[in-house]
């Protein structure tokens, strides 16, 4: 009799410790929206398992239909890291970078969202300070700033660096956004705080990386910020086009009013 | 409350505060007309100086560029080696 009292009492005791684990381990879901980065998002994915060692995580691909086959690429990088790590959930075609990231979501299993860009210009190796900085402080959102001393950017020249500041210190004195880069893409969100935001955003491009902070800010999420650097795209062509100060001015008015 | 409506109440204490000057006379009439020019140069120029300030201070990283390459060769060889391919467009 009391031996098997000691017997249940020990399996319930590791049944404890067990669930006590699965609960603290928290799971990681990168998405990556992709168009034609073919040679890209094969270096990001290595440079992410690299990174990523001892973190439960997997990565969500939103491909919208890349001509130069992107997607053949992603699928020779399942059959090296496995299909359950690497998820492809791709789209006909274009269809915006704020859908891309709704899209994920859906296909997304983790306790925690990540977002990236896959042309290289967010490395990699900063997902553990981003990963870090959150269980630190118990923030539902961290952001990646280029802006700050350990932080920077390279590749741009004195045009781009005037236009970038130009906006930010427009966007500061307008919105008051209690956030230094408001327009990276480079974030680690809990999910529950992921879901709420995206819903309420419809803004396109970069714009919506805005309003997804913004509007974050206005709901009073605890946000923190880790430096990151930013090299300018290596391979392919940026998606950057010509109506982008007339775009971030009509998105920084739009804020303004909804927000 | 929405943002705009804070930076209204804003503009109407400070639209309180220029009247209540202009009634009370403690400024003489002809600076205390002008003082929403000179608040609104004076804005202009904080944020050119704030522009300026950013400029010089940019942080940049010609170094990330380097290490950059670096993995960019070691990813290439280890995917080459798992037969994905790593030719670029």
């Amino acid at each position: 009799m009391a031996k098997l009292e000691e017997i249940e009492t020990e399996e319930h005791q590791k049944a404890i410790i067990i669930s006590k684990r699965k609960r603290t381990k928290k799971k990681y879901s990168i998405i990556i929206p992709t168009y034609n980065e073919r040679l890209n998002i094969a270096l990001v994915i290595y440079l992410v398992f690299k990174h990523l060692q001892d973190i439960d995580f997997e990565v969500v691909i939103v491909d919208d239909g890349s001509p130069d086959g992107t997607q053949d690429i992603i699928k020779q990088l399942q059959n090296v890291y496995g299909d359950d790590l690497i998820l492809l959930r791709a789209r006909p075609k274009k269809l915006g970078l704020g859908t891309a990231y709704y899209h994920g979501l859906k296909h997304a299993s983790g306790d925690f969202i990540i977002i990236m860009d896959a042309d290289l210009s967010h490395h990699p190796k900063y997902l553990p300070n981003f990963i870090r900085k959150q269980m630190e402080t118990g923030a539902s959102i961290v952001t990646g700033t280029r802006y700050v001393r350990n932080g920077g950017v390279h590749g741009w020249n004195l045009v781009r660096k005037l236009t970038s500041r130009g906006a930010n210190v427009l966007a500061q004195t307008l919105l008051w956004p209690g956030v230094s880069d408001l327009t990276g893409s480079f974030r680690l969100y809990e999910r529950t705080a992921f879901e709420d935001v995206v819903s309420s955003c419809v803004s396109k491009g970069y714009v919506f990386q805005m309003e997804m902070i913004v509007r974050a800010s206005r709901k009073g999420y605890h946000i923190e910020a880790v430096p990151i650097t930013f090299v300018d795209r290596v391979y392919g062509s940026s998606k950057l086009g010509g109506s982008e100060i007339v775009e971030y001015l009509k998105g920084l008015f739009y804020l303004l009013f909804t927000t | 409350m929405k943002h705009i409506l804070k930076i209204m109440a804003l503009v109407v204490v400070v639209a309180g505060l220029w009247i209540s000057l202009l009634q009370t006379s403690v400024v003489p009439r002809s600076y205390t007309w002008l003082l929403p020019v000179y608040l609104i140069i004076s804005l202009g120029c904080y944020g050119l100086l704030m522009v300026g300030i950013g400029l010089i201070l940019f942080p940049t990283c010609p170094q990330e560029a380097v290490l950059l390459q670096k993995d960019i060769v070691e990813a290439k060889e280890f995917l080459t080696s798992r037969g994905v391919d790593v030719g670029s467009d």
